[in-house]
């Protein structure tokens, strides 16, 4: 058996791993939740996030953590208008059809960036990348910690808005109860939009917390949003706590099971967990049971 | 009837896809007049009412309210005109707060009144006032009709629709909610009465149309109509 001191400090990496999981997975459940669609253009527009911060340093020599308070608004308008005036009309009032318009927004991205940007792969360099936090048993990467933080002031902004304003109100208002809501006056569409902006903004939050350690390509989103897919479901579709739980929960599985099975074969745990909660639960942690 | 109705409806046709429901109803409410409108299941009054608040997009014909055309507006126009629909099965949100669920009501008309009228509908209905922080979903049937209305009211309608509010409550409680509605028009908000209960609705109704298979049959004063021997046959088992 593994000593503690290698087990501990496995776990606390998982946590900080499993942070920036939520972060996406928030975004992804946020929509599911309200629009009741899984938006397949998450994975795409966590890639071009990605892009978007490497060119903001590369370009206009912006820290990460700087340009993040730029390309939070800036996507959750690109967000917002996608929804808008993209995804909403091409649905014709059908809201199944927004699933195949997000999968067909998602080609589009992708390949606008593999056209914009070629397939290479991208990182950048800055001071504190390797910064550790010493704990006397454990180091703790700076990055990483400020990720944890960060993914947490955000969970808790969300869930301020969601609660205490008139706008947060109405998006879990049309998130159950549509007719209902249209007839207290509030505009569905518009819902639906600020919803997707907020999903997409935090996707671009994720991206700026990501990139001082990660590499960016036009298909590096997927492999993330795959594994968020997974925290939604594991967590319950549509459930915020659920999404916070279950990142974390699969973080500390992924890291386990790189400890135990080998770097290569970290994702293996993820999948482990997925089917056996599945099993057991199969409305997720903090799903409604059917 | 006024000259100058505050709701004309005339001539309107809608419905479902290709499927037409109303075919030329005409209708109209007065100011601070109680109209019902009468028929049973399937005739086509919930299309009438979702096609008057824009929920439905009218095919044919005109909705005016207040002197404005409507049939093209969208909800939340017609929501901030003063023209309130409470729908048939309450639809309240069922993950909010009874105390959200109100103040939702104002999301769009009369913001700057919430607190005042949350006191008004909490002095109408002193039992949401006790559950206001309960999530509405927990409450009864009865209890959900009361919030769907406070909730109509927070807006400060000109003219209320209630679609079926009597629907699946006690005898009691529909005692109790003709009174209401008739206390709700005291304050000078005109209603349009969507109902399958005949009796009731002609007691507190000044007018009332009957509707079938998309059509005005018969329309008058309420007096009038409860005597009318058409009607007694077929609706009120005389």
């Amino acid at each position: 058996m593994l000593s503690p001191a290698i087990l501990i400090p496995a776990i606390i990496n998982g946590l900080l791993i499993g942070a920036i999981y939520a972060l996406i997975a928030l975004g992804l459940t946020l929509i599911y939740g309200v629009l009741h669609i899984i938006n397949f253009a998450h994975g795409a527009l966590l890639s071009a996030a990605l892009f978007a911060a490497f060119f903001a340093f590369r370009l206009l020599g912006l820290d990460p953590y700087v340009s993040v308070f730029l390309l939070a608004p800036a996507f959750f308008t690109l967000g917002y208008v996608l929804q808008r005036f993209i995804i909403g009309p091409a649905s014709h009032g059908d809201d199944r059809n927004m699933l195949l318009v997000t999968l067909g927004l998602a080609v589009i991205i992708e390949n606008a960036l593999l056209y914009a940007f070629r397939a290479d792969t991208r990182t950048i360099d800055v001071p504190y990348a390797f910064q550790t936090i010493n704990l006397g048993f454990t180091f703790l990467a700076v990055p990483r910690v400020v990720g944890f933080c960060a993914v947490f002031a955000v969970a808790f902004a969300l869930w301020v808005i969601m609660t205490f304003t008139d706008t947060g109100r109405a998006i879990r208002a049309v998130a159950k109860e549509k007719l209902g809501a249209q007839l207290a006056g509030i505009d569905v569409a518009h819902v639906y939009a600020v919803t997707f902006g907020l999903g997409t903004a935090c996707v671009a939050i994720a991206a700026c917390l990501l990139i001082p350690t990660y590499y960016v390509n036009p298909r590096v989103g997927d492999a993330f949003v795959l594994v968020a897919f997974t925290i939604v479901v594991l967590g319950g579709m549509g459930s915020v706590p659920g999404a916070l739980v279950g990142a974390l929960l699969i973080g500390v599985a992924e890291s386990l099971s790189g400890l135990f099975l080998g770097e290569s074969l970290g994702q293996i745990g993820i999948f482990l967990i997925f089917i056996v909660v599945l099993l057991v639960r199969p409305s997720g942690l903090f799903g409604a049971r059917a | 009837m006024d000259t100058d109705p505050l709701l004309a409806v005339s001539d309107l046709h809608a419905g479902y896809g290709e499927t037409e429901v109303l075919h030329g109803v005409d209708l109209a409410v007065g100011k601070g007049e109680i109209v019902a409108v009468l028929g049973s299941n399937g005739v086509g009054k919930s299309t009438l009412n979702r096609t008057i608040s824009g929920v439905l997009r009218a095919k044919r014909g005109s909705i005016r309210f207040a002197g404005h055309a409507i049939e093209q507006e969208k909800p939340p126009k017609i929501v901030m005109r003063g023209l309130i629909h409470v729908p048939e099965g309450r639809c309240v949100f069922p993950n909010l707060s009874v105390r959200d669920n109100l103040d939702l009501g104002s999301y769009r008309r009369a913001r700057d009144h919430r607190q005042q009228n949350r006191d008004g509908v909490f002095g109408i209905f002193p039992r949401l006032a006790e559950r206001q922080s309960q999530s509405a979903g927990s409450l009864s049937g009865g209890e959900q009709q009361m919030l769907a209305i406070g909730r109509g009211l927070m807006a400060e309608p000109i003219l209320l629709i209630l679609d079926e509010p009597s629907l699946g409550l006690s005898p009691l409680l529909v005692e109790e909610l003709f009174a209401l509605i008739q206390r709700i028009n005291q304050q000078g908000i005109a209603l349009l009465l969507v109902e399958q209960n005949v009796v009731q609705s002609l007691e507190v109704a000044h007018r009332a149309y009957i509707l079938e298979n998309g059509s005005v049959v018969l329309n008058g004063a309420s007096d009038q109509l409860r005597s009318d021997p058409n009607l007694k046959r077929a609706y009120l088992g005389l």
